[in-house]
């Protein structure tokens, strides 16, 4: 009895005392995660100040030692250049038409197969979603030099073609991101429209889809994002300059032997801005995307 | 499952069917039959057995050399990439203010196209009048080569994948925010410190995501081809230190057209994951914790 009556007293004051001592301590513990926080976000957006920085260098401040980050004379020649140097403009209008026509076919594709697989429990469903998945770990090498073969065969190397039929047969990864998006979609609405007399792909195109527009969104942006940034393909199949998307043309100001650093970073700057920019206006629905695909996984 | 749905089904999944059989399955199998020829692009193949494979195992230094840049960017890389952004995850995921700056400052560089991200990188690591060179002769450090040395041209492109952590973080970061709270809650109460909830909590709740990015990030890593292209100019110099394994598969099958090899070159390297993807099952498969959805 006195024994708890003593224990009773002493514990306020010990609780008081722990509880400054969580205090520093969660204190502490906060200012280090800013400062590891802003640390590495300052390691982070280095390389792009210098990317910046360095596309507006005039040429003679481009190899200096030690580098200056900021130049200084600020110099917007570099990216006129980019345009006279080689034909950059037509770059552009390549990757444009090559990304806009691959989303095209990845969205129309992926959905329509996505939706099968999500909802339309057909004899052998779980036997072909393996085979989905299976293909997803199958490195693209292993197909690469018989379908070469066969797009050269069409006639269709150096043009666009290659690189943009192929999406409208649906990408797994796509399949697989919008098939758990689908599952989500509560069934009712479906059974409801199907009493109602609405054909499958009347409740796919006018239930489901309408529904679906973030996981859509979420994959044309990230589809769109992939095309752009795509290297091996277009290296493989256009050899006419006229015709090289962005992520070759680039490469141009890199010769072997004489590199035109600031128009190689001016030029960086273009390639990389539209990607920016679809970021901050899809946000969202990026870091929702893969989010959800990484965490089913 | 009535007939009728059956049908549906197959009317759904036709266009991933057609492009399965025609660019996946059947490439597959033309790929493994071309592995066994001598085939040069050009006119007919000529069966030669097993000679492709005995000579890339017996007699092809270029193979070996590929092999081991490719183990080793994926030995020394993937984890690191896997550490760096877990790292992040665990420090946005602690309630921080200006939390989606902070996501957005990490996540942008892994949207940088791979050829942008890689001249931006040149510039960096040029030893003469690179920025990394400059700070590290502003501590007195040891300067380097960097891309154009042969033993640091792999730890510079390990360097330059880490940029792009900030890629997995965003899938770390879900699943950190999906551990529920009643479990940190119940280790508080029974005693567990900072790192012990860290272990025995975050951890394990969140091993289905790392799981998942470490045999992603496997099955990318023995595809590097882009960066090591672009800064070795298509070479893989110097000294064949960056020639990583597609890379010299490429150059087997599109510059010096021997196709037949590049083939038995492509079934190594999927046998090569499979096996990898299978221990990584074996030794991790077990200890992974996935909710039970459905």
């Amino acid at each position: 009895m006195s024994m708890e009556l003593a224990e009773a007293k002493v514990k306020p004051a010990v609780k008081a005392r722990k509880a400054r001592g969580i205090k520093a301590g969660k204190r502490i513990e906060r200012i280090i995660t800013y400062v590891l926080l802003i640390t590495l976000s300052a390691l982070f957006i280095f390389p792009f100040l210098w990317l910046i920085g360095t596309s507006l260098k005039p040429e003679n401040e481009a190899m200096t030692f030690p580098p200056a980050l900021l130049p200084k004379e600020w110099d917007f020649a570099n990216y006129k250049d980019v345009f006279t140097i080689v034909d950059f403009g037509q770059y552009y209008v390549n990757s444009i038409i090559v990304s806009i026509f691959a989303v095209l076919g990845t969205v129309l594709s992926s959905t329509l197969v996505a939706y099968g697989f999500a909802r339309i429990k057909g004899k052998g469903r779980n036997f072909w979603f393996m085979i989905l998945l299976g293909t997803m770990m199958l490195p693209p090498q292993v197909t690469m030099i018989p379908v070469y073969m066969i797009f050269s065969k069409l006639g269709w190397t150096n043009t666009f073609l290659p690189l943009i039929v192929p999406q409208f047969f649906g990408s797994a990864y796509f399949i697989f991101l919008l098939r758990q998006f689908f599952k989500t979609i509560p069934k009712e609405l479906e059974e409801s429209a199907f009493l109602d007399g609405c054909s499958t792909f009347g409740i796919f195109w006018r239930i489901i889809l309408p529904l679906s527009v973030p996981a859509v969104i979420t994959v044309a942006l990230l589809s769109f994002m992939w095309t752009w940034n795509d290297f091996l393909y277009p290296l493989i199949y256009l050899n006419d300059d006229a015709k090289y998307t962005l992520a070759l043309g680039i490469l141009q100001f890199k010769g072997a032997l004489l590199v035109q650093w600031g128009p190689m970073m001016a030029a960086s700057v273009l390639v990389i801005l539209p990607l920016i920019l679809l970021f901050f206006l899809g946000q969202k629905y990026f870091i929702q995307g893969i989010a959800t695909t990484g965490g089913k996984g | 499952m009535n007939k009728s749905r059956t049908f549906q089904f197959y009317m759904f999944i036709l266009p991933w069917l057609i492009g399965f059989l025609a660019l996946t399955a059947g490439p597959m199998l033309y790929s493994l039959y071309m592995s066994f020829t001598d085939y040069s692009g050009l006119g007919v193949p000529n069966w030669v057995g097993f000679e492709n494979y005995q000579k890339i195992f017996s007699s092809d230094p270029l193979f070996w050399q590929s092999l081991w840049n490719t183990i080793f960017y994926t030995v020394f890389g993937v984890p690191l990439g896997l550490i760096v952004g877990y790292l992040l995850a665990v420090l946005l995921n602690a309630n921080v203010r200006f939390m989606g700056v902070f996501r957005t400052i990490f996540y942008l560089p892994s949207l940088v196209p791979t050829v942008a991200s890689s001249l931006l990188w040149i510039i960096i690591f040029q030893p003469d009048f690179g920025i990394a060179n400059a700070v590290l002769s502003f501590f007195h450090l040891p300067t380097s080569n960097w891309l154009l040395s042969e033993q640091m041209v792999k730890p510079a492109l390990i360097i330059m994948s880490l940029w792009g952590a900030g890629g997995g973080m965003v899938i770390y970061l879900a699943g950190l925010q999906s551990v529920p709270a009643s479990l940190y809650e119940a280790a508080e109460l029974d005693g567990a410190g900072k790192f012990r909830k860290f272990w025995n909590v975050t951890v394990p709740m969140t091993s289905n995501v790392i799981f998942f990015n470490l045999i992603m990030g496997l099955i990318g890593s023995f595809q590097i081809f882009t960066q090591a292209y672009v800064v070795s100019s298509g070479n893989g110099g110097p000294n064949y230190k960056s020639l990583f394994y597609v890379f010299y598969l490429y150059q087997d099958a599109f510059k010096f057209f021997k196709m037949g090899y590049a083939s038995a070159l492509a079934w190594i390297l999927f046998i090569i994951i499979l096996i990898f993807t299978a221990i990584q099952f074996k030794v991790f498969g077990s200890k992974v914790y996935y909710e039970h959805d459905e």
